[in-house]
């Protein structure tokens, strides 16, 4: 309000709601230079506002078109409902469908040993659960590659240079892409746990402090996964390669870690990948808080893991987009 | 739009930019910008005028900050590009050679968008849009997405989120490029109100001869990264020695150059295949002079034409005439394909 009645100071513009086209009668004097003066002073110039306008932009574009959300999630539901319902381990042994002749093994004898093959090899009663917390990841994954894309895009379009040209924090245009993508796999991530619930999911152990931590796990994950896909964007004018980076990328980080299989079945290069692979360490908190599997790490640990990773790649995608955005 | 009030006006207005020995050098070692030095004061419209590669956009990235120059100095309401960039994109404002509106957004939210990457509050900027939107005449489309808009509808807009800070200097990359004639001369209007109603202050880049004679008060010809003449349109033009007056006579046989070159306002005179073509100061009156000359020692004048210099004129004479294809980057050639292609939707 006060810029209005301020502005108004100089004679040719009437009011605050008036036309910003006044005649004047003196063209070269005064004119939008005065007015700036004056204004200056008020404007917000935090970082967090530049990076809230960018980061509610890319989250009110990816909900405008409800059926790219969709299509999102078809990958993660298919292999939900088609391949974890398929790979239905547990009844190798269970109901008969496993016996030798001549050996009269009890059925309760193979239902428990079906009971415990489970659990000692992926720490549930049932493949589907395991999986469906890995497929958490799975579409946290996804989501953060396409902020990688974004950027490009933003480059591609002209939009990334208008913003370069106004006094935004070129951080804050990094982190608006990482935390956009970071909300936008939140309520993927939600959505394909619902799914999950409603295909079957094991619900014994779920607790709201168990779901609070996961999602806690979840978003220092597609931090640091967003940031480095950001940072692998960030001089490309070229989706082809983006699009080439992300379909390298993204089943080697899926496969080698314990998203879809443990890691203890693997062979020992792929486990020491996986113990490396950040993803393991998402979804090993998604299992013991989730479905109260014994985990790989202690959860202190794997929360350890993750903050380490979202801080680091984060700073470095800030450091670069200092040095890379502007030439 | 060159009245001597103005132009006297002009020269004592406070200088807006400094640019001094700007030089931009990049990685494959081409000189982009070459040594550019130039001022410009508040008010005035400079325009960068050179073909394709010159280093016009270079020197817009380096002054906006976009790109950082290789030595030199530029400041800009008292910033130095270099030190003060946040403080120098403060106070300008860009309207790019692309097309840079999120197409998936209304136009009142691009611009609102722009406000708030200049941390302008909502309750300000909400009536800023409208107003600057009223004024590219976009108030009936501000709700439309942009993906629906025309190339002269997006070069409006682009120009609304230009001004959406009240910028003390304007860049304008191209603003006309691949537009229709009737878009671009509505463009032109927007920029004539600019500085007849807002006494803006603005920097242009353009290829268009006619668009740098028309709104220009100072004029920059550039050519392979070098400023090689500034001054204003009419200077320019008068630089060249004068009105060009070509002239036939019915006695093609005798030589009438020694008649024609004794007439007061003659430069030069030059005796082509049937006719002569003459240089003089002022056309208009010299005209008149050389055909009475003629006439009173009996030769029978059949033809006459004189030729104001245009900027096209000026621009040869500067650049020379050769095609230069090969001298733009290819990012800079996709880049402008991009746009005229967007512009013809």
């Amino acid at each position: 309000m006060s810029e209005d009645s301020r502005k108004s100071g100089s004679p040719a513009t009437a009011g605050g709601n008036g036309p910003v086209v006044p005649a004047r009668a003196t063209p070269l004097e005064g004119g939008f230079s005065t007015v700036h003066v004056e204004e200056s002073d008020k404007l917000n110039k935090s970082v967090l506002h530049g990076l809230w306008a960018l980061t509610w932009r890319e989250i009110r574009k990816a909900y405008q078109t409800p059926i790219l959300v969709f299509m999102t999630l078809i990958q993660p539901v298919i292999w939900l409902g088609l391949f974890g319902k398929a790979f239905n381990l547990g009844s190798v042994f269970t109901g008969g469908s496993f016996n030798i002749p001549g050996l009269n093994i009890p059925k309760s004898v193979l239902d428990q040993l079906s009971v415990t093959m489970m659990q000692s090899t992926f720490g549930t009663s049932d493949y589907f659960s395991f999986l469906a917390v890995g497929m958490l990841t799975f579409v946290l994954v996804f989501t953060c590659m396409f902020s990688g894309m974004s950027i490009v895009w933003d480059r591609r379009f002209g939009f990334l240079e208008k913003v370069l040209g106004t006094p935004v924090s070129r951080g804050a245009i990094v982190m608006g892409k990482v935390l956009s993508s970071v909300v936008k796999s939140f309520i993927q991530a939600a959505i394909v746990l619902v799914i999950a619930v409603l295909l079957g999911m094991s619900v014994t152990d779920l607790t709201p402090q168990g779901i609070l931590g996961t999602f806690a796990a979840l978003f220092l994950l597609a931090m640091g996964l967003s940031s480095l896909f950001v940072m692998l964007a960030l001089r490309s004018t070229d989706w082809q390669q983006q699009m080439a980076i992300m379909n390298l990328l993204n089943l080697p980080l899926l496969f080698a870690s314990n998203a879809l299989f443990p890691t203890h079945l693997m062979p020992g290069w792929l486990q020491d990948v996986a113990k490396v692979n950040p993803i393991s360490y998402g979804v090993d908190v998604g299992r013991q808080l989730l479905l109260g599997s014994p985990g790989f790490n202690s959860l202190g640990f794997d929360f350890l893991y993750l903050a380490g990773f979202a801080v680091l790649f984060s700073a470095v995608g800030i450091v670069l987009s200092w040095r890379l955005l502007s030439k | 739009m060159q009245d001597a009030q103005t132009v006297e006006k002009l020269r004592s207005a406070p200088v807006v930019l400094t640019v001094e020995h700007l030089t931009k050098v990049f990685d494959n070692k081409t000189k982009a910008v070459d040594d550019v030095s130039f001022t410009i004061r508040e008010g005035e419209i400079l325009g960068l005028l050179g073909p394709n590669g010159a280093g016009k956009s270079t020197t817009i990235k380096m002054l906006t900050t976009v790109l950082k120059p290789t030595s030199g100095k530029a400041e800009i309401g008292g910033y130095d590009v270099l030190k003060h960039p946040t403080e120098v994109r403060r106070i300008v404002g860009v309207v790019p050679q692309e097309y840079t509106a999120d197409e998936d957004m209304t136009g009142k939210g691009n611009v609102i968008l722009c406000a708030d990457l200049y941390g302008i509050s909502r309750n300000v900027s909400e009536p800023r849009a409208l107003q600057l939107l009223k004024l590219v005449e976009l108030e009936n489309a501000a709700d439309k997405k942009v993906s629906t808009y025309s190339g002269g509808m997006r070069r409006r807009l682009e120009l609304a989120c230009g001004l959406i800070n009240r910028p003390r200097l304007l860049f304008l990359d191209e603003p006309t490029l691949g537009l229709d004639v009737q878009t671009r001369s509505a463009v032109w209007d927007y920029i004539r109100t600019l500085k007849v109603q807002y006494g803006m202050t603005l920097l242009m880049t353009t290829h268009y001869l006619e668009e740098a004679g028309a709104l220009c008060d100072t004029v920059a010809i550039m050519d392979n990264g070098r400023i090689v003449k500034v001054g204003t349109p009419d200077e320019l033009k008068e630089g060249l020695g004068g009105d060009i007056i070509e002239i036939g006579v019915r006695e093609t046989n005798a030589d009438i150059s020694g008649i024609i070159s004794s007439v007061a306002l003659v430069k030069s005179v030059k005796s082509m295949s049937g006719y002569y073509r003459i240089k003089a100061e002022s056309g208009e009156e010299a005209t008149p002079a050389i055909i009475e000359a003629l006439r009173n020692k009996g030769y029978h004048v059949t033809r006459v034409s004189l030729t104001k210099p245009s900027m096209d004129e000026v621009y040869l004479e500067y650049t020379g005439r050769k095609l230069r294809d090969a001298e733009t980057d290819a990012e800079e050639v996709r880049k402008q394909r991009f746009t005229m292609m967007r512009a013809r939707r």
